[in-house]
């Protein structure tokens, strides 16, 4: 895991759910080809309604024209983040696009353990709501080590929840790379 | 300290005698279930990281529907079916139930039940949000993702944190203008989309008692819509009567201790609730029908493993029955199974097909089909401009196809309604 991420922040409101991440027409690529997997990096979150993409004044894609890859590599979410069905293809979608770290004020469970269990990327929980407080392009570095992030656009600070009894996992890269260091498999 | 049913399933799995909520276990699963969407992937990384010498770990345990995305052009979509379909050749898999062929079920979750893979007092994890539906069995049941998937298609394991439960009691006689579906429209008005994240949603009361399995079904399969791990309704006599007619026998039945702990507890007195829909865009956007009734529509749709049982039918035949649709209105049997049914369940002599054909419905073929979308030639996808009725489980953006379409969920015989005059209608006015 690395100790430091910077990086562009994408801001979303609540409730962001899974066909709002990855359309379900799209789940028919293939996951193990490279050129396919390109796909889901195009098309996340394409089903964000364009007046929340990219809050706080809408009206910003996250993939631009036929990018499979974001200029925002952060996001800042609301409440119930990833909520909806159990697709995996969420945050692999984010992913592919770039996306290192989800900062939210809370989760779905079946993303969460997506997320974590996949290794596709770090979903933090604020200890605070961030999503009005940070505007989609500012600059965010986040820091993994004291569990923090700073806007380096207002030099404001904020506290993150650590990530707890997840963390060997996030830290392994994933569940089979745990199990794999812990003997299991 | 007592302890919940759900508690008591997994402390089982976990091989302990007891387990408390916020702690987290290693649990054995007793199946795993996956389907066209998420099999090829969960294959893909389950090869990758065990590499050439990958073994099922119970080869008896693993269950694959083919369900999704079936009647399709899509070539990709077809593609998937065909990686399933040479997994399970490759491995000689029992339970792999082929599209094109007699064996052909369906969407999963109505599935499981119709093949005996829910058994009481087990833990069935599959790759779908709405496995919570066979917590109707009196069994722990939870979707998860395609990694999570491979590990235990490898291991047969899986992690999981104990969950704190909720209780949901509905006292008194449901009346003839509710069903299973407004309850938990209703539940979810009420605790919002994650007002059960990370927990168990436990169902009980004298209006559940009376309800058939598929009405049980409409309420677990929606705990998932309140961001809940698992929903669970513990066995009685109609869970045995049912079991007992598709020959599973042998199961433990497992009941919440009266001094269990519960996160909280809620009680319905079911003759206040009144017909309920959640309009567009989330499920918890709560409603009675009567304050959006008039509504203009332009399609109504019955099916999904949330509203494309049996039972939905004959809540829908029931106002349908000599009457004719204004809008496009799509009946999707969930299950194979339930569309012959259609063929053989009557009203005064009539069967339901002939109902919903005399009507000027649309009757297609079983699968998960426009209830999320799926490929652009999937029939009764919404399209940009559309306002739909439907009983399915979801109304988000773009989840029944255009983001520029709006849905509104409903039961059975609240979507039927709506057929006959084109505009969200009270059932009250058919019954």
């Amino acid at each position: 895991m690395e100790n430091l991420i910077v990086g562009k922040a994408y801001v979303l409101g609540d409730n962001i759910d899974t066909d709002q991440i990855i359309p379900a027409e799209h789940l028919v690529y293939s996951t193990s080809d490279p050129e396919e997997l390109k796909k889901y990096g195009h098309f996340a979150l394409s089903s964000v309604p364009i007046d929340k993409a990219g809050l706080p004044e809408g009206g910003k894609l996250f993939i631009s024209g036929d990018n499979y890859q974001s200029e925002y590599n952060i996001i800042i979410g609301g409440s119930n983040f990833g909520c909806g069905s159990s697709r995996e293809h969420a945050p692999l979608a984010l992913q592919v696009a770039g996306v290192k770290v989800v900062i939210a004020e809370s989760y779905a469970r079946i993303f969460y353990r997506n997320a974590v269990d996949g290794g596709f990327l770090i979903p933090y929980e604020g200890t605070e709501k961030l999503n009005d407080k940070i505007k989609t392009g500012d600059k965010i570095e986040v820091d993994l080590i004291d569990n923090k992030i700073k806007n380096l656009n207002s030099g404001k600070e904020y506290q993150l929840r650590p990530l707890g009894s997840v963390y060997d996992i996030v830290n392994s890269g994933g569940i089979f790379n745990y199990a794999r260091q812990n003997k299991m498999i | 300290m007592g302890m919940t049913i759900t508690e008591k399933i997994l402390a089982k799995a976990a091989q302990r005698k007891n387990v408390v909520a916020g702690e987290t276990v290693w649990l054995n699963v007793d199946i795993l279930m996956t389907h066209d969407v998420c099999g090829p992937p969960t294959v893909a990384i389950w090869k990758k990281e065990f590499g050439e010498q990958a073994k099922v770990w119970d080869k008896q345990k693993l269950v694959i529907f083919p369900d999704h995305y079936i009647f399709t052009k899509n070539a990709h979509a077809n593609r998937n079916v065909s990686v399933l379909r040479q997994f399970a050749a490759d491995y000689n898999l029992p339970n792999y139930y082929d599209v094109g062929t007699e064996r052909y079920k369906g969407v999963c979750h109505l599935a499981l039940a119709e093949e005996g893979f829910n058994v009481p007092g087990t833990v069935l994890i599959g790759t779908d949000s709405h496995t919570c539906t066979s917590g109707a069995f009196g069994m722990f049941a939870t979707g998860v993702g395609n990694t999570d998937a491979a590990f235990i298609l490898g291991t047969g394991k899986i992690w999981e944190k104990i969950p704190e439960s909720m209780k949901f009691t509905f006292n008194g006689t449901l009346p003839e203008y509710l069903t299973a579906k407004d309850l938990i429209l209703h539940i979810l008005g009420d605790i919002t989309t994650d007002g059960a994240t990370y927990r168990a949603m436990e169902f009980d009361g004298e209006a559940i008692e009376a309800m058939n399995m598929f009405e049980r079904m409409t309420l677990t399969n929606m705990a998932i819509e309140a961001g809940g791990m698992n929903g669970i309704i513990a066995v009685d006599q109609v869970t045995r009567n049912y079991l007992n007619d598709i020959g599973v026998t042998g199961y433990e039945e497992l009941y919440s201790d009266k001094d269990a702990l519960y996160h909280s507890k809620f009680n319905y007195d079911v003759s206040k609730i009144e017909p309920t829909v959640a309009k567009p865009h989330s499920p918890d956007n709560r409603d009675t029908v009567k304050n959006v009734e008039g509504t203009a529509l332009t399609k109504c749709y019955i099916g999904s493993c949330t509203g494309g049982k049996i039972t939905d039918f004959q809540f829908a035949a029931k106002i349908l029955f000599g009457q004719k649709v204004k809008v496009p209105t799509f009946i999707v049997p969930a299950s194979t199974k339930v569309a012959k049914q259609l063929d053989v369940e009557t009203i005064n002599g009539i069967t339901l097909k002939e109902i919903f054909v005399n009507a000027g419905c649309v009757i297609a073929e079983s699968s998960c089909a426009a209830c999320l979308g799926g490929p652009s030639d999937t029939i009764g996808r919404s399209v940009e401009g559309d306002v739909v009725i439907s009983t399915t489980n979801r109304n988000f953006p773009g989840r029944m196809g255009s983001k520029n379409s709006q849905v509104y969920l409903a039961s059975p015989l609240t979507v039927a309604s709506s057929a006959v005059t084109g505009k969200i209608t009270d059932p009250r006015k058919f019954l």
